[in-house]
C-alpha cells in the first residue's frame, strides 16, 4: 500500500522557470487536479462498498420476505414439520391452514444428495491431489490438472442433462437387473453426478492444502526411512488435516446450493427417506419449483422458497466462514 | 547387503520378521500408488463419459431430415392474385402453402385417397413447412407460378423411424404402415436425406423439434452477457483498485474484504432470489429481460472480477509505483498510467473467467422468469429472452424424443463457447505474463 496523501508531494508539471504567469496557472492546475483526483478515489470508494451492498440487499430481501412467511407458517411448523406439500395451498384465504410447509424432508433430502456426493468425490478428489503431488511426473500432472479444470468449467445445466438422461436410465436399468426398485429420479444419480461436479473443488483446495506443508517434513520422514505412503498417511496428512477440513466444508457448502443438477436430476416429491434409490427433493428444486410457476407475491408458496432461501443462505455462509477460519489458523501456524 | 562380511546373519534388519515387515510396507505403497491412479483413472473417465455422449447426440442436431418434393407455386392453390407485368406479387398472409404442399404430395402419391389417408401423408412433413415454404417465395417472388424440386423438412416421427429402422421399425414407431410404404418409396428415388440445418443456429424456440433453433438463446445470453459486462468489469476493477492503491488497513477494510470473499461463494440462486425481490419486485423491472438476468449475474459475478483484479494490481512490483512516484506522479496518475495498464491482462483474463461462469448460470436466470418459452428472437435488453443454459434446461425437461438431440446440439454449442472464451483467457495470460 503507498503513501495516500496527495498534499505531500508536488504534481507533475515543473515550473517554468522565470515566468510568474505559468506557475499561478500551475497553482490553479494542481487545485483542479487534486480535486478530481479526490473525486476519483471517493468514486472507487463507492465502487468497493458496492459488494456490501449486495449482501445487505440479499439479507434484506430474504429477512423481508421470510419474516412474512413466518406470519403465516409458524417457524416450528417450517423447521420441525415432517410433511411438506405447498401445492395444496390453493385458495387464497386458507393458506396458512391448508398446505403443510414442514421443511424437516427437504433437509434430509439434501443432506442425502450432499453425502453420496462427498462420498464419491472426497477420496476420489483427495487421492487425485496425492498422486498429483507425489507421485505424478511432471508431464502427467500437465495433463490431469487441466483436465480436472475442465470439469470445474462444465456448467451445472450440462451435469444436469447427464445425469437426468445419462445417468439415471442407467442406474434404474443397472437396479431392475439385479433386482431392486430404482425410482427414475432416484438420490443416487443426481448425487453420483454432483460426486463428479465437485471432485475438482476437493482436488484443487487438497493440492493447495498439501503443497504448504513445508518440504522439511517430507524430507525428514524419508530421512527415518519412511515409504512414500508412510509419509503421507503418517506425517503430511495430519500437518494439512485443517486445510482438507476447509476444502470438504467448501465442498458440501457448494453440494447444498448446487441448484440444476438437483432440479433435473432429482424428484419433486419431498419424501423422508434415506434410501438413495428413492426420489428425494432439495431446498434448492423446492426453492425453483415455487417459484417458476404462476406467482403471487403475497402468497405462503412464493414466501416459503425465500424462507428456503434464508436457510440456504445461513447454511452456506456459515460452513464457508469456518472453512476461512480453519484454515487460516492453520496458516498462521505452518507460517 | 546381503553378501558384506560384517553384517551378522541373525541382526535385526535381516531377520524374517523384518523382511516380511517391509514386504508388507511396500505392498501398501505399491497399492496406494494404484489407489492414486484409479482415482484420477475415474476422473478422467467420467469426463470423457461426459463429454463423449454430449458429442455423439449433439451432432446430429445440425442436421435434419429433408424430402425432396416437386412444387408448384400455382398462384390459384395460393390464393395468391397473379401480379401483371412489372408488378411482384403479394404474398399475404392468407396465402395457402399448406395446399401446395398437400398438392404436391398427392401428384407423388395418388394411391392416397379420403381424408385420413391425405392427412397421414402430409404428417410426413414437419408442421413448419409451409412456413419455411412462405419464407422462401417472399425471398424470391420471380418463384410464383414455377415448379421448383425443393428440400422439405420431414416430421420428427419420419427422422426417428429412419434411424431406428436398422433395429426395430415397427413397435417403437409412430408412424402408420402406410406411411412407411411411402417414405420407403421415396427413399428408394434418393429423395429423403439428413442434411444440414442452418436454422438451427438461427431460429427461436419451437414446439416442433425439427424447427426448434437456438438462435433466440444465443442473443438472448449476448445480451444478457453484455449487461453483465457493462455492470461488473468497471464496478469490479474499481473496487479493486482502491482495495489495493488506497484504502487504510483497518477494520472496514478487512470486513470488506471478508464480505467480498464470502460473497464469491454464495450459491448462484440466492443471487436469483436478490434479483427477483429487488429487480422485479421492488424496482418493477420487466421479466424475463436479458436487462434483469444480466444486473443478477453481474451482481454474481462482481466478487471473482474483484479478486481477480486484486491479485493482478498486487503482483505489479512496487518499485514501479515508487518510480513514478519520484518522477512526480500523484497516487492517482500511478494507478491511471502505471498500475492498470500492467495489470490490465490479468484483469482480462479474471473477467473472461467470470463471465465464462456467467454464461453456463442457469439458475439465477430461472428466478427471474427466462424460463418462458419464447418463440422470437430478442432484438433488445427488454424484451422477453431465454439464455442458451436455461433453453438446454427447457428442451432437458421437453417429453419429445427428438429434444434430446436438440438438448446436445446445444450444450455443443454452449461448451464450443466456453470454450472460446476460457481459452482465450489461457492465451492472454501467456502471453502478458511476466516475471518481474
Amino acid at each position: 500500500m503507498i503513501d495516500s496523501s496527495p498534499a505531500t508531494l508536488p504534481a507533475a508539471d515543473p515550473p517554468a522557470a522565470g515566468n510568474p504567469l505559468s506557475r499561478r496557472g500551475n497553482r490553479a492546475r494542481r487545485k483542479l487536479q487534486r480535486s478530481v483526483e479526490a473525486a476519483i478515489r471517493l468514486a472507487l470508494l463507492a465502487a468497493s462498498t458496492v459488494a456490501v451492498l449486495v449482501t445487505i440487499g440479499i439479507l434484506g430481501s430474504l429477512i423481508v420476505e421470510t419474516a412474512r412467511f413466518f406470519e403465516l407458517v409458524s417457524p416450528g411448523e417450517f423447521f420441525f414439520g415432517l410433511r411438506w406439500s405447498p401445492q395444496i395451498a390453493l385458495r387464497a384465504d386458507q393458506v396458512g391452514s391448508s398446505g403443510a410447509f414442514g421443511a424437516v424432508p427437504l433437509f434430509a433430502g439434501t443432506l442425502l444428495i450432499t453425502a453420496i456426493s462427498i462420498l464419491v468425490a472426497g477420496p476420489i478428489g483427495l487421492l487425485a491431489a496425492i498422486y498429483t503431488a507425489f507421485y505424478a511426473d511432471r508431464r502427467t500432472r500437465a495433463v490431469v490438472k487441466p483436465a480436472l479444470e475442465i470439469l470445474a468449467g462444465v456448467p451445472t445445466v450440462v451435469y444436469g442433462f447427464f445425469a437426468a438422461l445419462i445417468v439415471a436410465p442407467v442406474i434404474r436399468d443397472l437396479g431392475t437387473r439385479i433386482g431392486l426398485d430404482v425410482a427414475s429420479e432416484s438420490a443416487l444419480a443426481a448425487g453420483l453426478v454432483m460426486g463428479i461436479m465437485i471432485i475438482p473443488i476437493i482436488s484443487s483446495l487438497s493440492d493447495d492444502a498439501i503443497t504448504t506443508i513445508p518440504k522439511a517434513l517430507r524430507d525428514s520422514s524419508y530421512a527415518l526411512g519412511a515409504t512414500r505412503s508412510e509419509t503421507i498417511i503418517r506425517a503430511i496428512l495430519p500437518a494439512a488435516l485443517p486445510g482438507l477440513v476447509a476444502a470438504f466444508l467448501l465442498a458440501i457448502s457448494r453440494a447444498i446450493g448446487e441448484t440444476m443438477i438437483v432440479v433435473m436430476a432429482a424428484g419433486l416429491a419431498a419424501n423422508l427417506t434415506a434410501n438413495p434409490l428413492e426420489a428425494v427433493t432439495t431446498v434448492t428444486v423446492q426453492i425453483v419449483t415455487l417459484l417458476t410457476g404462476d406467482q403471487e407475491f403475497d402468497s405462503a408458496k412464493t414466501l416459503a422458497a425465500f424462507a428456503l432461501g434464508l436457510t440456504l443462505f445461513i447454511v452456506t455462509l456459515g460452513l464457508n466462514v469456518i472453512a476461512l477460519q480453519v484454515s487460516r489458523n492453520a496458516k498462521l501456524r505452518h507460517g | 547387503m546381503r553378501n558384506c562380511a560384517m553384517v551378522d546373519p541373525k541382526s535385526h534388519w535381516q531377520s524374517q520378521r523384518f523382511k516380511s515387515r517391509l514386504r508388507r510396507r511396500n505392498r501398501f505403497e505399491r497399492q496406494f500408488r494404484y489407489l492414486g491412479i484409479a482415482a484420477i483413472a475415474l476422473a478422467g473417465l467420467s469426463l470423457s463419459v461426459l463429454l463423449v455422449s454430449v458429442l455423439a447426440n449433439g451432432l446430429g442436431a445440425t442436421y435434419r431430415t429433408e424430402i425432396a418434393l416437386d412444387i408448384e407455386f400455382d398462384p390459384e392453390i395460393l390464393g395468391i392474385e397473379v401480379p401483371g407485368a412489372g408488378e411482384t406479387a403479394e404474398i399475404t398472409a392468407s396465402a395457402d402453402f399448406r395446399a401446395v404442399l398437400r398438392t404436391s404430395l398427392m401428384q407423388r402419391f395418388p394411391d392416397a385417397e379420403g381424408r385420413s389417408e391425405v392427412r397421414e401423408l402430409v404428417a410426413l412433413l414437419s408442421r413448419g413447412a409451409a412456413a419455411e415454404l412462405a419464407d422462401r417465395l417472399v425471398e424470391d417472388p420471380a418463384l410464383l407460378g414455377q415448379r421448383i424440386e425443393a428440400w422439405i423438412p420431414a416430421s420428427d416421427d419420419v427422422n426417428f423411424w429412419l434411424k431406428s429402422e436398422a433395429g426395430d421399425s415397427g413397435s417403437n414407431s409412430r408412424l402408420s404402415e402406410r406411411q412407411v410404404a411411402w417414405i420407403e418409396a421415396l427413399a428408394a428415388d434418393d429423395r429423403v436425406a439428413r442434411r444440414f440445418n442452418g436454422r438451427f443456429f438461427s431460429s427461436g424456440d419451437s414446439r416442433e423439434p425439427e424447427l426448434a433453433g437456438i438462435g433466440g438463446a444465443l442473443i438472448g445470453s449476448a445480451l444478457t452477457l453484455l449487461v453483465t459486462l457493462a455492470v461488473s468489469f468497471p464496478l469490479g476493477v474499481a473496487a479493486a483498485v482502491y482495495l489495493e492503491e488506497f484504502a487504510p488497513d483497518n477494520r472496514w477494510t478487512r470486513q470488506l474484504e471478508i464480505n467480498i470473499n464470502n460473497l464469491a461463494a454464495v450459491p448462484s440462486i440466492v443471487f436469483g432470489l436478490l434479483g427477483l425481490a429487488v429487480f422485479l419486485g421492488l424496482f418493477g423491472m420487466p421479466r424475463s429481460a436479458p436487462v434483469v438476468g444480466g444486473l443478477t449475474l453481474a451482481l454474481m459475478t462482481l466478487p471473482v472480477i474483484i479478486i481477480a483484479s486484486r491479485a493482478s494490481i498486487a503482483a505489479v512490483p512496487f518499485w514501479i509505483r515508487e518510480s513514478a512516484r519520484g518522477l512526480g506522479a500523484s497516487p492517482v496518475q500511478v494507478v491511471a498510467h502505471q498500475v492498470l495498464p500492467i495489470a490490465m491482462p490479468g484483469i482480462v483474463t479474471g473477467t473472461l473467467l467470470g463471465l465464462a461462469r456467467a454464461m453456463g448460470e442457469t439458475a439465477p436466470l430461472l428466478m427471474i422468469g427466462m424460463v418462458a418459452f419464447i418463440v422470437d428472437v430478442p432484438t433488445n435488453f427488454t424484451d422477453a429472452a431465454s439464455a442458451l443454459p436455461v433453453q438446454i434446461f427447457l428442451w432437458a425437461d421437453s417429453p419429445e424424443r427428438g429434444f434430446v438431440e436438440k438438448v446436445s446440439g446445444a450444450i455443443l454449442v454452449l461448451l464450443a463457447l466456453l470454450g472460446i472464451l476460457n481459452g482465450a483467457a489461457i492465451l492472454l495470460r501467456q502471453k502478458f505474463e511476466q516475471h518481474w
